[in-house]
């Protein structure tokens, strides 16, 4: 039985390839954008609220700044306890359009030696975990570098 | 009128992974926060536990939990939740409820006993959670947060690892000299270096461990305690439990992302700055009258942070104030006399507690070996999860 592809998180992105993108909502009153979506009522305290619109998130921007994990993160982190531990970077990514800072994994193979504050990269979909009791491969944004360099 | 109230008392059951139950380490510190005030239990009109969420949640809450350890005499109840900053919302409710003339004795009481490992949080499946969705979405502990701070400063400000390490061997040193802390061994520049990387660029002598441990205070109107006697107590002056303001533009535990700053611009001051802030307004104070500070040092990296949050130094000249010998004893304001959580690692409800506890020692002269000479005034601050800010401001 082929896998199904299904995104580990419900109306956060969309697309593949190029096309792939983070989605978020902006308030139609004072336009503050949201990430993770906002869709109930804006959380700008001076607005009297709008209405939220899904609108996709700018796909490229700067290193905020990065770290990694060394460590096996405990659950609801999913890893295979059989294989050992492969660390992977995560980065805090700057958007420039919206000014507003969002958090992802880096894409396999890209370590924190190949990273600085400041260097462009860009949203790409991503695999979260490969689940082989239920046929499914759970998706996620992942931020890759696109060699600009900060 | 003054809206100080008096610590009559401070106790602390020792720090370490005992492997009791947290109901035990609450109730020894209560027990010697009581006769450190000279008061019986009896004479305790309220009680306010700072909740351990492992420690049992839902059932297992820690205000009555701890008023039937110590044995039901009909004490008024309070139990508060705040991740970190649960201590400072037990503070404070003990003190608005003795400036209301509710009770005049309030026994505020935290303690932990914390899991091996990284915390995380608790299970189920629950995708509305942001702290359950860094987990599942990013495997984001939090180091991986101190990490992203850490790394953010050395490209901002210029900071070394090498900067970072001299935290923790100043707060090992003092950690060393006293009998409550978990770590009690001075540690060199060279050991942190050698340590494991965790989240890089921090090492595993950079980051917290996750201890057991409780603090408890007795409180009081200044009535009652000139009443009991004690006519010159250390005062708690200002506590300040603030949010951040929209749009909160620094990442934030356990967010995914920063708030948008398309809209409205950035406040004036980070949240981390407001919450000291908060504290010397309340207090009628600034940075300069510090005699010493109690900040919530979760990496070494996080304590040149709060130097800059609490306006010891400008932006940016943290580690320039470490190098100075500013911050360490003997300095202008010594921090984290106690070793911090560098030496006693984080038992969560106990945690702004016990900073209180230090002062409390400090500002009575009582510190022994850690003793900051002719010590005024203190404060500490601390920040927990999801945007609960907390500072206390005591004076003698």
């Amino acid at each position: 039985m082929p896998y199904t592809r299904k995104p580990a998180v419900a109306g956060w992105f969309t697309g593949e390839g190029d096309d792939f993108r983070l989605l978020g909502t902006r308030c139609t009153a004072c336009g503050s954008v949201f990430f993770p979506r906002e869709d109930v009522h804006c959380r700008n305290p001076h607005c009297a609220g709008g209405t939220l619109e899904e609108v996709p998130l700018s796909p490229r921007g700067r290193i905020w700044s990065y770290t990694d994990s060394r460590y096996r993160p405990p659950s609801p982190f999913v890893s295979d306890p059989e294989l050992p531990w492969e660390p992977y970077a995560l980065i805090a990514v700057e958007l420039e359009a919206e000014r507003i800072v969002v958090l992802g994994q880096a894409a396999p193979g890209v370590t924190v030696a190949e990273l600085t504050v400041g260097m462009e990269v860009r949203v790409v979909p991503g695999v979260l975990q490969e689940d082989g009791d239920t046929r499914t491969v759970w998706t996620v944004w992942h931020w890759r570098p696109t060699g600009v360099a900060a | 009128m003054t809206t100080d109230v008096a610590v009559l008392g401070a106790g602390m059951h020792p720090w370490g992974k005992w492997g009791r139950s947290f109901v035990e380490y609450g109730t020894a510190a209560a027990r010697a926060a009581l006769a450190d005030a000279g008061l019986h239990w009896r004479d305790v009109g309220s009680v306010v536990g700072a909740d351990t969420v492992r420690g049992g949640y839902p059932g297992h809450v820690a205000g009555a939990t701890f008023a039937r350890a110590l044995g039901w005499q009909g004490a008024r109840v309070t139990s508060v939740y705040a991740a970190c900053a649960s201590g400072a919302q037990a503070v404070t409710t003990a003190r608005a409820q003795i400036l209301a003339g509710l009770a005049d004795v309030v026994l505020v009481v935290g303690a932990d006993a914390a899991p091996k490992g990284f915390l995380r949080p608790a299970g189920g499946d629950r995708p509305d959670d942001p702290d359950w969705l860094r987990f599942r979405l990013l495997g984001a502990t939090n180091p991986a947060y101190f990490g992203l701070y850490a790394r953010r400063r050395m490209a901002v400000h210029g900071d070394t690892p090498e900067d970072f390490a001299l935290v923790k061997v100043k707060n090992a040193a003092l950690g060393a000299l006293n009998p409550y802390a978990r770590y009690r061994k001075r540690v060199t520049a060279e050991e942190v270096a050698a340590s494991a990387v965790v989240a890089d660029p921090l090492r595993l002598l950079d980051i917290c461990a996750t201890s057991d441990g409780g603090a408890a205070l007795v409180l009081s109107s200044l009535d009652f305690a000139h009443r009991h006697g004690a006519t010159r107590p250390v005062r708690i002056r200002a506590v300040s439990t603030v949010t951040p303001r929209f749009p909160n533009t620094v990442l934030d535990l356990p967010d995914i992302a920063t708030d948008s700053a398309v809209a409205v611009a950035p406040p004036a001051q980070t949240f981390r700055a407001s919450i000291a802030g908060a504290a010397y307004e309340e207090a009628g104070i600034g940075p300069e009258d510090l005699s010493l500070a109690e900040v919530y040092d979760l990496s070494t990296a996080l304590e040149l942070q709060w130097y800059e949050d609490l306006g010891l130094c400008g932006e940016g000249e943290g580690a320039k104030l470490l190098r100075e010998g500013a911050t360490a004893p003997g300095g202008r304001t010594p921090v984290n006399t106690s070793g911090g959580l560098a030496s006693f690692g984080e038992a969560v409800p106990a945690q702004a507690i016990a900073q209180v506890c230090e002062l409390t020692w400090q500002l009575r002269g009582a510190a022994g070996d850690r003793q900051v000479a002719g010590a005024r005034v203190g404060i500490t601050a601390n920040q927990g999860l999801f945007g609960h800010g907390s500072a206390v401001v005591a004076v003698r």
